[in-house]
């Protein structure tokens, strides 16, 4: 019944524009160029508009796992982060969350200069631990991470790890919290099989404690685990809402085109 | 069967009153002022953690580490001594000049490591704004608490040099901490001020070097302040001696030094010190307040 369901996300009218400082083309990048556009009050060229998502509009209930699906540069992690606040929706529409939905992404942009533990404590206190909860949890986030493995690598700084090391403590780092709307975007990617499949199941984990979980994959069979229901995103615009197996399917057939 | 979805959900009331209805708020929503300084309190840790970080990241990787806190300010007074205290004389009107000059150099650079700082606080960490949530006066606020940590450095520093100078320890001199207490405030706000102005105008950064180079002319640093007293009268002589960075330098040299010639009198400048500093964080506070969703876009 749509009426026991409690919303946790609501996206109304959703639209998403990148403001773009692009590069500057020949015979744009000289004084006396930049001194004419001043004077005749022309807009900068270097500055384009990207419509990443175009009126998109769905209900996500308390309970749910969705995933999020879309050719590359379909906007699917652009809505993810304006979901999450972190980017603007433009007037006219919004995005309604429970509380502050968490983006779990492999960018978390820690120092690379210090070492992984102390990136630990610094990217858990970012999401807003307490030093008191933070210090039990560290041990678990590096031994979930498997940057150990080959030996104590978690004193090193940061900048000695692989891109793998580095991806996968970030996952750690953010899948040590409980959330009430969690948003993962790739982040199951990194990683060899074993730890794919550590990952998954925290995820499983994690979902059972939070409200909702978005889920963006080019993995269908990562989504078809998980989610039971999937948006299918294509060039901004929802082109599909609905069960997993048929949106699936129906974006296969899309893609085989 | 799969559908596309719809704007009103299945009880036909709009997306909006849904949204009311279940209490749940809107993802871009700006914070009251108030909340936004509990959340801000509420990240302490973060932003103390936050600064060490920044200080380990930043001298990792040279010899000497944390002695650079130390050697950097005595090389600026150094140098300022031997150009304008011995070659070009400038001492006239100032008992002990050295210390006078220390005093300074040193105020003044937390003032202006602060703010340029704090200006790229924001631009210069986007991968961070844009990975997590947190209040983002975290970081201007951050900037201005690793500056105090290398005041604190300087400060011991300008001590030894006052000491070795020969002036005597006072009772003023713990009026040393609240003046520094009140600059460090002026500063979170100069700092707040200039993160968000720079993160809409980037140009401004270009500017800033020049603007603190002015400031810094104008605060009697090199020269002692009687400079201005002879030359300047009436409204001019005001403008020059209501500069807060002139009175928290002021302070500091009536709280270590003996036989200094002043600006103005002590109560006036510590009326000034306070006013200035409450006015400057609320302000920068505000202003940064009032863009914080707008951080980290682009």
């Amino acid at each position: 019944m749509a009426e026991d369901r409690v919303p946790t996300v609501i996206a109304d009218n959703a639209n998403i524009v990148y403001r773009v400082i692009a590069g500057m083309a020949a015979g744009q990048g000289s004084p006396v160029a930049s001194f004419k556009r001043i004077v005749t009050r022309t807009k900068s060229a270097a500055i384009r508009e990207v419509h990443a998502v175009k009126g998109a509009s769905f209900v996500a209930y308390k309970g749910e796992a969705i995933g999020l699906i879309g050719s590359n540069g379909s906007g699917k992690s652009t809505l993810l982060r304006a979901i999450a606040g972190l980017m603007p929706v433009e007037p006219g529409g919004n995005i309604y969350a429970a509380g502050q939905p968490s983006l779990l992404g492999v960018n978390a942009a820690l120092l690379a200069d210090l070492s992984g533990e102390r990136n630990v404590i610094l990217g858990c206190l970012a999401m807003g631990m307490t030093p008191a909860e933070v210090k039990p949890k560290v041990k678990e986030i590096i031994e979930f991470s498997g940057i150990n493995e080959r030996g104590d690598f978690s004193s090193l700084p940061m900048r000695t790890y692989s891109s793998g090391m580095g991806a996968r403590l970030r996952f750690a780092i953010a899948a040590a919290k409980k959330h009430d709307v969690l948003l993962i975007d790739e982040a199951l990617a990194t990683g060899d099989a074993k730890f794919r499949r550590r990952s998954e199941q925290r995820v499983r984990e994690l979902r059972e404690d939070a409200g909702t979980v978005f889920l963006v994959s080019h993995s269908e069979s990562t989504i078809r685990d998980t989610c039971e229901r999937t948006i299918w995103l294509e060039s901004g615009v929802i082109r599909a809402d609905g069960p997993t197996d048929d949106v699936v399917s129906e974006y296969e057939d899309y893609m085989r085109k | 069967m799969t559908q596309t979805a719809m704007a009103k959900t299945d009880t036909g009331e709009s997306l909006k009153d849904l949204a009311r209805r279940h209490g749940l708020s809107s993802s871009g929503r700006l914070p009251s002022l108030l909340t936004y300084a509990r959340q801000l309190w509420d990240y302490r840790h973060f932003i103390t953690s936050y600064a060490s970080a920044r200080v380990s990241n930043s001298l990792g990787t040279t010899y000497l580490g944390l002695f650079w806190q130390v050697l950097t300010p005595l090389f600026n007074a150094a140098v300022y001594y031997v150009i304008f205290g011995v070659i070009l004389n400038t001492k006239s009107g100032a008992g002990n000049f050295i210390a006078y000059l220390c005093c300074g150099v040193f105020i003044y650079s937390f003032t202006s490591a602060s703010i340029s700082n704090g200006a790229s606080s924001i631009v210069s960490n986007l991968g961070l704004i844009r990975a997590l949530q947190f209040p983002r006066a975290a970081l201007p606020i951050s900037v201005a608490i690793v500056e105090i940590r290398n005041l604190v450095a300087s400060m011991s520093v300008l001590i030894v040099i006052v000491l070795l100078t020969g002036e005597p320890i006072t009772w003023q001199w713990i009026f040393v901490l609240p003046a520094l207490f009140l600059q460090a405030v002026f500063n979170m706000g100069m700092a707040m001020f200039f993160a968000r102005l720079v993160s809409k105008v980037i140009d401004i950064k270009q500017l800033i070097p020049f603007l603190m180079r002015i400031w810094m002319y104008m605060s009697a640093v090199l020269y002692p302040v009687q400079r201005f007293t002879d030359h300047l009268h009436g409204w001019k002589l005001h403008l020059i001696e209501a500069n807060p960075l002139l009175v928290y330098i002021e302070l500091i040299r009536y709280s270590l030094l003996e036989n200094v010639e002043l600006a103005g009198p002590p109560k006036l400048l510590w009326v000034e010190a306070i006013v200035w500093a409450i006015v400057v964080s609320f302000i920068g506070f505000v202003f940064f307040w009032r863009g914080e969703k707008g951080y980290g876009r682009g």
